[in-house]
């Protein structure tokens, strides 16, 4: 978690470095969205300290005890951020490139619904937090 | 107890902690408490199924028994990613 952006090329490029005998590295990164209907000027992120930490750990041991990976990333960002920024990224290395696709697909599925970090836009119009999706909710019951 | 709101629930009660004396035996029965108190806190609780409640740092039911809890959250579904 850090408040601070992130450089995508060199923390994707520190991640390869600290690999070895890997075959497959997938990276996902998360950028802020503009809206469809009014501008967006800002992302708000609150998260729990603590219990944000908590639940990154278990979401990475999860995936870690279900595919065969070399190792895991996760970074996410907080505070105020603007369009076109970058939230979050996630990143899994592994032998075979399904672990580690499959991996980082789960690892975002469940950093949607079960990581506590909380989204508010902030447009002219003012200022709303984002609803969780049904379609989020329903994308964990696929893992099970 | 610390009791902690996140989000819209945070706004709605207009604090992001605070310290509660309670005998609550489960977190149903500590949202029971609190809505007792103050108009605010009624509005914030009045449909906890658009709720989510973690107990020291873990999601939980709302029947989850508070005995040896220290610190219980509330706030609306997770939106992280």
């Amino acid at each position: 978690m850090q408040e601070a952006a992130f450089d995508l090329g060199a923390e994707a490029n520190a991640f390869v470095a600290r690999q070895r005998g890997v075959g497959a590295i997938v990276t996902f990164t998360g950028i802020v969205r503009d809206l469809d209907d009014a501008p967006l000027h800002h992302m708000q992120i609150e998260h729990y300290p603590g219990m944000t930490e908590k639940a990154l750990s278990k979401i990475a041991e999860d995936a870690a005890g279900r595919w065969a990976l070399g190792d895991i990333l996760i970074l996410h960002r907080y505070g105020r951020l603007a369009p076109d920024d970058a939230i979050m990224m996630v990143a899994t290395a592994s032998r075979h490139r399904r672990d580690a696709f499959e991996a980082a697909m789960f690892l975002m599925d469940f950093l949607k619904s079960r990581a506590p970090f909380w989204k508010k836009e902030e447009t002219a119009e003012g200022a709303d937090w984002v609803a969780a999706k049904a379609d989020d909710e329903a994308a964990l019951k696929d893992w099970t | 107890m610390d009791v902690l709101y996140f989000a819209w629930v945070r706004e709605r009660i207009g604090l992001p902690r605070e310290t509660v004396e309670t005998e609550a035996e489960t977190v149903q029965d500590l949202v029971n408490e609190l809505r007792r108190r103050e108009r605010r806190y009624d509005l914030a609780f009045s449909d906890t199924s658009a709720l989510r409640v973690a107990v020291d740092q873990e999601l939980c039911d709302f029947d989850m028994p508070l005995k040896g809890a220290r610190e219980v959250a509330f706030f609306p579904p997770m939106t992280g990613g």
